[in-house]
């Protein structure tokens, strides 16, 4: 089995994690930009994070022979304080034009203020200006259907949005359907507890996998979560009986196709 | 799309019936505890309701979901507990 991981924290996490990546048949990892699980004091603290995305996790990812791209921003909880957000903003440019950068991500929300509806909007039109693709967090739990539902209201007024180049993760039953019908990618995020159990998530591929805009994630960070739990959803749909070319579809084509438009030549072999 | 057709009941029931028995398990010992006035213990029974309708999965979660629409003034402190206080 090969398969894409496109969203994990690996500087959350170990080297242990990565070579059980690498034995579970992962090939690439694409790392959002994220909260540090603590507010960060200074415009420097980012700078040097971002540093470490773009040019530290690469080298231990290849230690694995897997690739490694990032995504860069400033993350929706630490978005409450605009005008520091916005001296972060001011250094992601320099970091766009990394080679191994998809875009700008995650952006979103996380309580649904109007500071993260401001400072989200400010990252949309950024990533625009700069041609990237856009990766969103929706808010967890009790907030995620308003979130969502804010997000999507938000991109329908850029009518110069091309909602092929957006993927909306985090998406449960409450919120796949409405962000597939408007168009845009959906990510189906893993964890143990909060967001989908694999068995959850296969139910959402049953529903909606004929698009290709699904793809599934671990999210795996600093807090209860698992890097190998596409491994284990991929159990879950052999179980359901799933053909090996619909799960090659699901877990490598699908996050390739979208990643691809990024101008990169992701897994050139693939 | 699928090579066979599986049995949903051998490779989901005993799993649900766990779970099930947690859930049962869970409100005893709210009960025994003297929890069950707290808000999210509330909307936790109020969300079992959804069980008995269509699109069950779908239905719980709007049943702990903050209904409303516009953004908040301010960011509320500490994480999404997983229940919204509705009244």
């Amino acid at each position: 089995m090969r398969y894409i991981e496109p969203h994990a924290h690996m500087v959350s996490r170990t080297m242990d994690d990565y070579k059980a990546l690498a034995m579970a048949g992962c090939r690439a990892i694409c790392e959002p930009a994220f909260w540090a699980g603590f507010d960060r004091s200074s415009v420097d603290g980012f700078y040097d994070y971002f540093r470490q995305l773009t040019e530290y996790e690469p080298k231990r990812a290849a230690r694995f022979q897997i690739a490694h791209y990032s995504w860069i921003c400033i993350n929706p909880k630490e978005a409450e304080d605009p005008e520091f957000a916005r001296e972060v903003i001011q250094i992601i440019p320099e970091f766009l034009k990394k080679e191994n950068v998809l875009g700008v991500g995650e952006i979103g929300l996380n309580k649904n203020s109007k500071n993260e509806v401001a400072i989200f909007e400010e990252q949309v039109q950024l990533a625009l200006d700069h041609n990237q693709l856009i990766l969103i967090h929706t808010p967890h739990l009790e907030d995620k259907y308003k979130g969502t539902q804010l997000i999507i209201d938000m991109l329908r007024q850029h009518s110069e949005i091309d909602p092929n180049r957006v993927l909306i993760d985090h998406v449960e039953e409450h919120t796949v359907k409405q962000v597939v019908e408007a168009g845009f990618w959906a990510g189906i995020t893993l964890y143990p507890e909060s967001k989908c159990t694999p068995a959850r998530a296969v139910d959402m591929l049953d529903l909606y996998g004929s698009t290709d805009r699904l793809w599934m994630n671990s999210a795996c960070d600093w807090g209860v979560s698992d890097p190998l739990s596409l491994p284990k959803a991929v159990l879950e749909l052999r179980k359901r009986g799933f053909d090996e070319q619909t799960i090659d579809r699901f877990v490598y084509q699908n996050p390739l196709k979208f990643l691809r438009q990024s101008g990169m030549e992701i897994l050139p072999e693939g | 799309m699928k090579e066979t057709k599986t049995a949903m009941m051998d490779v989901y029931f005993m799993d649900a019936r766990s779970k099930l028995i947690d859930i049962a398990a869970f409100m005893d010992r709210a009960e025994r505890y003297g929890e069950t006035g707290d808000y999210r213990y509330q909307e936790f029974v109020k969300a079992l309701d959804a069980l008995r309708s269509s699109d069950r999965a779908e239905s719980v979660l709007m049943k702990l979901s903050d209904p409303s629409k516009e953004p908040s003034e301010k960011a509320s402190a500490g994480p999404a507990v997983g229940a919204y206080q509705k009244d």
